[in-house]
Formats: C-alpha cells, sequence, structure tokens
C-alpha cells in the first residue's frame, strides 16, 4: 500500500495532478457552496459552457489556451452578475445565450481542427473533458495559485456573503454590500471555472461544483460547517477520482473525479433520505 | 428545369433563392436532414413552449444531455444510438420527477444541485463509454454538436412516430398542464392531477430532447427547446398565438440552418442553427423595446 503510494508520487505527472487538483477542488468546493446556496447553479452550468468556448476560440486564433479560458469566464461572469438585479439573471435568457456560445464553441473547434495549427480534434476534447493528467509543471503552479486565491477571496468574505445570500434585504440595511459582494462572488466562480476546466473539463466541471455543496448541505446545517465539509469532500473525490484513474487505465480521470462525487452525494441523500430536503433548504 | 439544375450543380448561394432551394431538395440526404429536421422543429416547439412558461429549462437541458451518455452506451454495445437517446432521456426524465418538489418553491436550491449533479454524472458517463469505445473523436464531436448527415429514411420513419404519439399524449393533457403551470394551486382545488400532469410532461419533454440530440446534438437541444419558444414569448402574451409562433420559429431556425450548412459546408451545423436561433430571439427583444419606448412616447405625446 505504502510502496503503492510512493510509486505514484514518484511519477511527476501524478504529482502535478494531486498538486493542482487540490487546490482546485477545494476552490470548486467553498464556491460550490454558495453557488447552491444562492440557487445559482444554472450560472455555474452557463460558466462551465463559456470556459469551453473561450478557451477553443483561443486555440482557433492561436493564442495562449489559458488567456480565452480566463478571459471569457470572468467578463462572462461579471456580464451574468450586471443582468440580474440582484446579481441573479433570468433563466430563458441564461439558456438563449450559452446555446449560442456552445454553438460558437462548435464553429471555433471546427475552424481549429480543420486549421493547420490543430493537427487532431484531441485539444479541443481536452478542453471538454479535462487533462489532468497531462499538466506542465508550469500550468500546475499556476492552477494551484489559482484555487488558493479563490480560497481566500471566499473565506475572507465567507461571513457577509453568507448573510447577503441568506436574506438580502437584512444584509443591505445593515450596510453589508450585497450588489458588490455579488460580484465578486460571481468573479470568483468565473475564475474557479476557468481553472477546473483544466481538471475535469468545461463540460463536468458542474459535478465538482454541485455534486459536494449538495452533499454537504444534507450533512450539516451548520453553514460554516457545510462550507468545510463541502471543500473537504471535493478534495477527497479528486483523491479518489486521480487513484482509481491510476488504477484503471482505461478509466478517464474526470470520470473517476465524478463518480466518487456523485457516489457521496448518493450516499449523503441515503443517509438523511427525502423528508430532509425541505428542512434543509428552508 | 429539374435537369437544368442537375447541370448546375454548384456550391454556393445564387440570387435566385428557390432555384436554391430546388437544388438542395435534390439530394436524398438533404431530403430526409428536411423531414427530420421538421419533425423535431414541430415537436420541440410544442414542448419547448410549455418548458419556458414552466420555468423548466434547466431540467429540459439535463434531459438532452443525459441523451449523450445513452446514445453513447448504445453504440458501445453495438444497439442502435437512436434507442439510445430516447430510452436514457426517458428515464432521466422518471428520475427527476420521482425527486420530490416541496410546494412553494424552497426546494429549489436543492433540487438544482440534484440537476447539476446527474447533469455531470451522465456527461462523464458519456466521456468514459466513448473512452472505452476506442477514441472516435469525430463520433464525439457528432453526439456532442449534431450533424445532419446520413440520416437514413428507417431514423426519419422512427422520429416520425414518436413524434406523433408525444404530440398526441400533449394534446390529451395541454389544457390541464396548462392550467397547472399557470396557477398550480387553484389548479390542485378544481381536481387537476397536477402531480401526474407534471410527470406526463417531463417524460414528453424527454422524448422530445431525445429527437432534438439526434440533429443538433446532446449539448445544442437549446437551439430548438428554448429559443423558438423564448422568441415567441417576446412577440405576445397571448398563449395561442404565441404557441404557433413558436412552431413557425423553430421550423424557419432548422430550415435556414440546414440551407446554411449546404451552402457554406466549411461550419459546423450546429453552430448555424443556434445562430439563427439567438438572432431570432435577439431581434424579437430588440424589436419588443423598440415597440415598448415608441408605445410609451405615444402615451406621453397623447397625455401631454
Amino acid at each position: 500500500m505504502i510502496a503503492g503510494l510512493v510509486h505514484i508520487f514518484s511519477q511527476p505527472f501524478l504529482r502535478y495532478a494531486f498538486f493542482a487538483g487540490t487546490a482546485i477542488a477545494l476552490a470548486a468546493g467553498l464556491t460550490g457552496y454558495f453557488v447552491v446556496l444562492r440557487s445559482q447553479v444554472f450560472t455555474g452550468d452557463a460558466l462551465s459552457h463559456v470556459a469551453f468556448t473561450g478557451a477553443v476560440a483561443a486555440l482557433a486564433a492561436g493564442i495562449d489556451l489559458l488567456f480565452g479560458l480566463y478571459g471569457a469566464c470572468i467578463v462572462f461572469a461579471f456580464a451574468l452578475a450586471a443582468l440580474g438585479r440582484r446579481g441573479q439573471a433570468d433563466d430563458t435568457v441564461i439558456g438563449n445565450v450559452f446555446a449560442w456560445m456552445l454553438g460558437l464553441g462548435a464553429l471555433f473547434l471546427s475552424v481549429y481542427t480543420s486549421s493547420k495549427s490543430g493537427s487532431n480534434g484531441t485539444t479541443g476534447v481536452n478542453v471538454l473533458f479535462g487533462t489532468i493528467f497531462g499538466l506542465s509543471a508550469r500550468q500546475a503552479f499556476t492552477d494551484a495559485a489559482v484555487g488558493l486565491g479563490v480560497c481566500v477571496v471566499i473565506v475572507a468574505i465567507g461571513r457577509p456573503l453568507l448573510f447577503a445570500s441568506i436574506d438580502a434585504a437584512v444584509a443591505s440595511a445593515r450596510r453589508v454590500p450585497v450588489r458588490l459582494l455579488g460580484f465578486i462572488f460571481l468573479g470568483a466562480v468565473g475564475v474557479t471555472a476557468a481553472a477546473a476546466t483544466q481538471a475535469v473539463g468545461a463540460l463536468l466541471l458542474l459535478g465538482l461544483i454541485a455534486a459536494p455543496a449538495g452533499a454537504a448541505q444534507r450533512l450539516t446545517t451548520r453553514p460554516f460547517g457545510a462550507l468545510w465539509l463541502s471543500g473537504g469532500i471535493a478534495v477527497a473525490s479528486l483523491w479518489a477520482g486521480l487513484l482509481l484513474a491510476y488504477a484503471v487505465p482505461q478509466m478517464p480521470p474526470s470520470f473517476g473525479i465524478i463518480g466518487v462525487a456523485t457516489l457521496i452525494y448518493l450516499v449523503a441523500f441515503a443517509l438523511t433520505g427525502p423528508a430532509r430536503t425541505a428542512a434543509a433548504a428552508s | 428545369m429539374v435537369t437544368a439544375a442537375v447541370v448546375t450543380t454548384s456550391t454556393g448561394l445564387s440570387w435566385n433563392l428557390i432555384g436554391d432551394y430546388r437544388q438542395l431538395l435534390l439530394y436524398p440526404f438533404m431530403v430526409n436532414a428536411y423531414r427530420a429536421g421538421t419533425i423535431i422543429a414541430i415537436l420541440a416547439g410544442a414542448l419547448g413552449w410549455y418548458m419556458v412558461l414552466r420555468r423548466q429549462s434547466f431540467a429540459g437541458h439535463t434531459l438532452a444531455i443525459v441523451s449523450f451518455p445513452g446514445a453513447a452506451g448504445a453504440i458501445l454495445l453495438g444497439l442502435s444510438a437512436s434507442a439510445g437517446y430516447f430510452a436514457a432521456a426517458i428515464a432521466a426524465a422518471i428520475v427527476i420527477a420521482a425527486v420530490p418538489r416541496s410546494l412553494g418553491g424552497k426546494a429549489r436550491s436543492s433540487e438544482s444541485a440534484v440537476i447539476g449533479t446527474v447533469q455531470a454524472f451522465a456527461l462523464a458517463c458519456g466521456a468514459l463509454f466513448v473512452s472505452l469505445y476506442g477514441g472516435f473523436l469525430n463520433g464525439l464531436t457528432n453526439l456532442l454538436f449534431g450533424t445532419f448527415l446520413g440520416i437514413a429514411p428507417a431514423q426519419v420513419l422512427t422520429l416520425l412516430a414518436v413524434a406523433v404519439i408525444a404530440l398526441a399524449a400533449l394534446a390529451i393533457i395541454a389544457r390541464p398542464l396548462f392550467f397547472a403551470t399557470v396557477d398550480p394551486d387553484v389548479a390542485e382545488a378544481r381536481g387537476v392531477p397536477v402531480r401526474l400532469v407534471s410527470t406526463i410532461f417531463l417524460i414528453l419533454l424527454g422524448c422530445a430532447a431525445g429527437e432534438v440530440s439526434q440533429i443538433t446534438g446532446a449539448l445544442l437541444v437549446f437551439a430548438l427547446l428554448v429559443m423558438p419558444a423564448a422568441t415567441a414569448q417576446q412577440l405576445t402574451p397571448r398563449p395561442a398565438l404565441s404557441f404557433v409562433l413558436t412552431i413557425v420559429a423553430g421550423l424557419l431556425t432548422v430550415w435556414f440552418g440546414l440551407a446554411l450548412a449546404y451552402y457554406y459546408p466549411a461550419y459546423p451545423f450546429g453552430f448555424y442553427v443556434t445562430t439563427v436561433g439567438f438572432a431570432g430571439y435577439v431581434a424579437a427583444v430588440g424589436g419588443r423595446t423598440l415597440a415598448g419606448r415608441s408605445r410609451r412616447a405615444t402615451l406621453q405625446a397623447v397625455t401631454a
């Protein structure tokens, strides 16, 4: 067992995957708690599609993928925050915009794969489903730094953000800057989405955001307990998923990570039962 | 006339749009694509109209996404992809309907977490199946972003049969469903079986999502499921009129999208169909804003 772990960490690509993945998963778990609390899962979904389009657009234009990824996510996150009065946009508007975004993504993907610089479609598929085992040292350090930065921001604004999320009217009466917090928060979600795209892929990052937070909210009613539990579940899912993918080479690592997160959510659901649904949400 | 068109078989649009249209329909694969597209646009328009009204866009999106691992799994097992689309989307509809929803929308946040988790897990399964199948990348992009090529006449027949059954079922529950959507509490008090009607609706939505996925790809179903309905509901508040407009908008979206994809084959069909749909939506929102402004201006002029 220990010999196996030593063997695993002697390989650089696995070290990078664990190093960057831990920071990204913690960031996703912490932001995810507030995403679920504020009923913004659909917004997170839209951001993940924008991450795909941004990354593929950068590839098609021949510039660094990271530039397109972070640029698109942050701009779109602020646009969504500006659209809604309380920093929440209408479902139908989001649906229309992100369907078109995906269409644009399909366009850029075909431009990229048919141009000379893109030899095959692998990179585009990697953006969709993640390449955590393919991170370079530089990417791993960037991702880890970004993930930790998001965690620091969330912890710093945690208390007022919780207040604003639970009762916006009372919070603004108490001079909590509700709107500003909404902006900062969605910006943090955008950055997390961009970082998580590299780990689990644009299509699957919603699982890393929604599943741990949903499980944590079922397991405890204490807000900060649930916040840290959500982060912990996300990190545990990532570790277990990476080990699974290493043990079973046919399995893509993203599937391992999302599979474990879903399993934890199912266990939490089974432990608490459907009766808790109303209590947990009210 | 027909022979002349055959002789001048060229790609690229001319100024004679009707001639272009005839030329396009000389190819059996385009005829099949138009037949399939027309069936799908009608079904998606009818169910999408209710879906937008009921604010279940997120659920519709999830049903479509679940159809992707269904199709990928069916291909992996050597079954028909078409059957996989339907089986997965309908099964997911039953699961979502079974999750208890408390009154007054209090459980909304936990319901979103469920839907988000289901969605991500379904996509992860799809990725697993595709990787087990052996990295057939072109097939993956077709499953996700759609293709209008290679639709067999048998597939068109399947689409037609499912669409006719689903539309007949929708016609039976149409009135109670509308009542339950607009005011669930009063409908319940009047003896409308709200829960049953909602479940049937979700299953029908699963059928529609499974059908649309086969043409637009699992990720782009919103082009036909949400965009036409959202466009029509911008244009008129009257239910019957906006229902008809939804189907018209859906048909136009598919027809234009297919024609563009045929004449400019460099870019994927999914891009054209979402762009046409989105342009329609933006035009409707813009037109409504302008109309509202001019009406307000006339009101001010009258009162001044």
